[in-house]
């Protein structure tokens, strides 16, 4: 594949290999030396227009684990800001000779943009509230790991479904692979037209988690109050929020998942964070063997 | 190519066996700047007009021309080259410039300015509010006195509604007609394209035909209440249209015209490969649905539609290079509306020739109050001369607007390109 930009043209067993590929990762970074030449001689180049340092690290650490050349770019104000194109600064990265870029931005499709404007592979880290695949492949491999396959598997994911690419990529990756997705949020929050096969919407938080093999909770924006999608955080917490409470409506050995970062007993009671069904942690460790895979499928793959 | 006249030369012009657009023939002859029965001697300009489709100069009732305060965008001679390449001998300006246009002295400059040029007419319309900031009346008559033809927020969109009462009446006293962009800015939100499927699966943020419905019964309701000329600007959605019917039967004084992307283009561009969240497409009230289109183009057949406006809104290319959330809104395409309304409608058979012409000439001049143009002996020789049978694939970077960011029609088969446009019995543009 010349992209990851999201699951558009990726079939089921090319993510079941990219998930193989991501388990053997995950062996190799249980050894004393965490480091393959896979990519050795290619270079990486991180290009983020949006801060996030926990994607960003965890995307170099993977390059560097498979002994890439890194490069970061950052640019906390869009390069438009700086009179910069998007092209100029691609076409400029470019010429120093990059493989691949991995892309975060906050304008839906900027990954894409990137694509057309490089040769070079490119991964989306994340563009605007469309898509962030890797996150979802690592929500995948934290999954698979667990139950051994998503067939069948129930996920209810609760939060701010209208402003999440998490969720998108979710229920985008998750039904493909065999599992079926709940999306939970007040109604100002649930875009009804995501609703597709594999994927249900409610607004009831009990209906949404009973049964579910995994309840993921995302993280609220604190701006969604003043904007008016929600009357207060009160009323949030009292309706929405993943707990003890509601875990007992899940399947007995039901994960706790949620994307990071946290906000601590707002979406997610914080307890509930640290018990030891959770498996936040987790999924944070996980993505780097994912990303590598990804890296790893795109730069030296066959197909 | 023939060299262009300089300005002020008396031209002596015979278009021979002139296609009319019912299908008969005729020779029309220009002299002074009027359509004679002969001319005082030879013609210096023979065109043979059976191979063409000869007709009143198009009228654009929308069109952004960003002088004053944004040249970089298009210039009065840019803008009004790309005009008369397009068909078009006269322009409505819209005057959401900057500084935006609400003092007499800018629109006479405007005038003054487009007059020397020798291309389209200039027809400005002013802002109905000081800076178009919806508050404060504009001084409509100074303005009227001064030239202009029409009181609109253009872009803005006149958030307080007893303003826009008390524009409409004062404006009506005047005898001029007030436009509006028909959008509730806060049902529009932050939206950059329509909201529906396909902006809820690219997570932009959405803009929904409520805003622009909502909107258009709120005007409706002062129009009824105060009797006043409204005119409903690029109407976009299939609702939006429904109101304007409907009161329409109820005999308002409405009307209202439909731009040419709204015709033909739908928010599930967005979602294709060719046009992946590319603001190209970006424009307000944005694109909609196929069923809207369809919408549209039945308002057209009934009569619903008075008159299409281009609704031409040139940027420059690194704007619309921006990414979805920042770059501006607008489709630069007022010359090739013609030829793409004409492929698109006419030589499908969805819309007589006839009706086209009518919405893109009588219809401007009808919504404005004027008399409408013709080819009779005595009219003022406003003509523009179509081939309908050579194709051309729409290329934006020859445009003649500064506007050369990709057209989303580009490389699309038309035909129906202009290829002489007379204004003042002038030659101002002519491809032959």
């Amino acid at each position: 594949m010349k992209h990851l930009l999201d699951f558009q043209g990726w079939s089921k067993g090319s993510l079941e290999n990219v998930l193989e590929t991501a388990k053997v990762m995950s062996d190799v970074l249980d050894r004393p030396v965490k480091k393959v030449p896979a990519l050795q001689g290619f270079t990486i180049c991180n290009v983020f227009f949006e801060n996030s340092t926990r994607t960003r690290l965890s995307f170099e650490l993977a390059a560097r684990r498979m002994s890439a050349d890194v490069l970061t770019f950052t640019s906390a104000t869009s390069s438009t800001t700086k009179g910069e194109s998007l092209q100029d600064t691609i076409s400029t990265l470019e010429q120093m000779r990059v493989d691949c870029f991995i892309v975060r931005h906050g304008a839906s499709g900027a990954a894409h943009s990137v694509n057309k404007f490089t040769k070079a592979k490119v991964v989306n880290a994340g563009d605007g509230r469309r898509a962030h695949p890797t996150q979802a492949l690592l929500d995948a491999f934290t999954l698979q790991q667990r139950f051994g396959s998503l067939e069948g598997l129930e996920i209810a994911i609760v939060g701010d479904v209208r402003h999440s690419r998490v969720a998108r990529s979710n229920a985008e990756l998750l039904p493909k692979l065999g599992a079926k997705v709940r999306l939970c949020a007040p109604a100002t929050l649930l875009p009804r037209e995501l609703e597709a096969d594999g994927v249900t919407l409610t607004t009831n938080l009990k209906e949404a988690v009973s049964g579910a093999h995994a309840v993921m909770a995302l993280r609220l924006q604190l701006e969604r109050m003043n904007t008016g999608y929600l009357p207060s955080l009160e009323e949030y917490r009292a309706t929405y929020q993943v707990n003890s409470k509601t875990m007992k409506h899940a399947r007995e050995n039901a994960l706790i998942m949620h994307p990071g970062p946290m906000n601590r007993d707002l979406e997610i009671e914080g307890d509930l964070a640290d018990h030891n069904k959770s498996v936040i942690l987790e999924q944070v460790r996980n993505g780097v063997p994912v990303r590598m895979a990804v890296l790893y499928h795109l730069l030296v793959g066959k197909s | 190519m023939v060299a262009l006249p300089k300005n002020g030369v008396i031209m002596k012009i015979e278009i021979k066996n002139a296609k009319l657009s019912d299908g008969s023939s005729q020779d029309v002859l220009i002299e002074n700047g009027l359509i004679v029965a002969a001319l005082s001697g030879a013609a210096d300009v023979s065109i043979d007009g059976s191979r063409y489709l000869v007709t009143p100069a198009l009228i654009d009732p929308h069109a952004h021309l960003r002088v004053p305060g944004q040249e970089e965008k298009e210039t009065l001679e840019t803008g009004l080259m790309a005009a008369v390449a397009g068909g078009y001998g006269s322009v409505v300006s819209m005057p959401n410039t900057s500084p935006a246009v609400d003092e007499p002295e800018l629109v006479q400059k405007l005038i003054r300015d487009a007059e020397a040029l020798g291309l389209a007419r200039l027809f400005p319309s002013a802002a109905l509010t000081r800076g178009r900031e919806g508050k404060l009346l504009s001084d409509a008559a100074a303005l009227k006195a001064a030239g202009a033809v029409m009181l609109t927020d253009d872009g803005g969109t006149n958030e307080d509604a007893g303003v826009l009462r008390r524009g409409l009446e004062y404006a009506h006293a005047l005898g001029l007609v007030v436009s509006v962009h028909a959008e509730d800015a806060s049902l529009r939100g932050d939206g950059v394209i329509n909201e529906g499927h396909t902006s809820e699966h690219l997570g932009l943020p959405g803009n929904p035909v409520a805003a622009e419905a909502a909107r258009i019964a709120r005007d409706l309701e002062i129009c009824a209440l105060t009797g006043s000329r409204l005119h409903v600007q690029h109407l976009s959605s299939a609702r939006g249209l429904a109101l304007v019917r409907e009161a329409k039967t109820r005999g308002l004084p409405v009307t209202c015209e439909v731009a040419p992307h709204h015709l033909t283009l739908t928010d599930t561009l967005f979602a294709s490969e060719r046009f992946y969240c590319d603001p190209v497409l970006k424009v307000a009230p944005p694109l909609r649905s196929q069923s809207d289109c369809l919408a549209l183009l039945e308002g057209l057949r009934d009569g619903t539609v008075d008159c299409i406006g281009t609704d031409h809104a040139p940027h420059t290319t690194a704007e619309k290079q921006r990414d979805m959330l920042e770059a501006p809104f607008g489709i630069a395409n007022i010359e090739i509306t013609f030829p793409l309304l004409y492929t698109r409608f006419v030589e499908t058979g969805k819309l007589e020739l006839s009706k086209l012409l009518e919405l893109m000439t009588s219809g401007a001049t009808n919504m404005l109050g004027w008399t409408a143009p013709t080819l009779e002996i005595g009219s003022v020789a406003d003509i523009a001369i179509f081939d309908l049978n050579t194709t051309k694939t729409v290329d934006s970077k020859t445009f003649k607007t500064k506007a050369r960011f990709d057209s989303p029609w580009q490389g699309e088969a038309l035909r129906g390109w202009a290829v002489c446009t007379i204004v003042r019995g002038k030659i101002a543009f002519d491809s032959r």
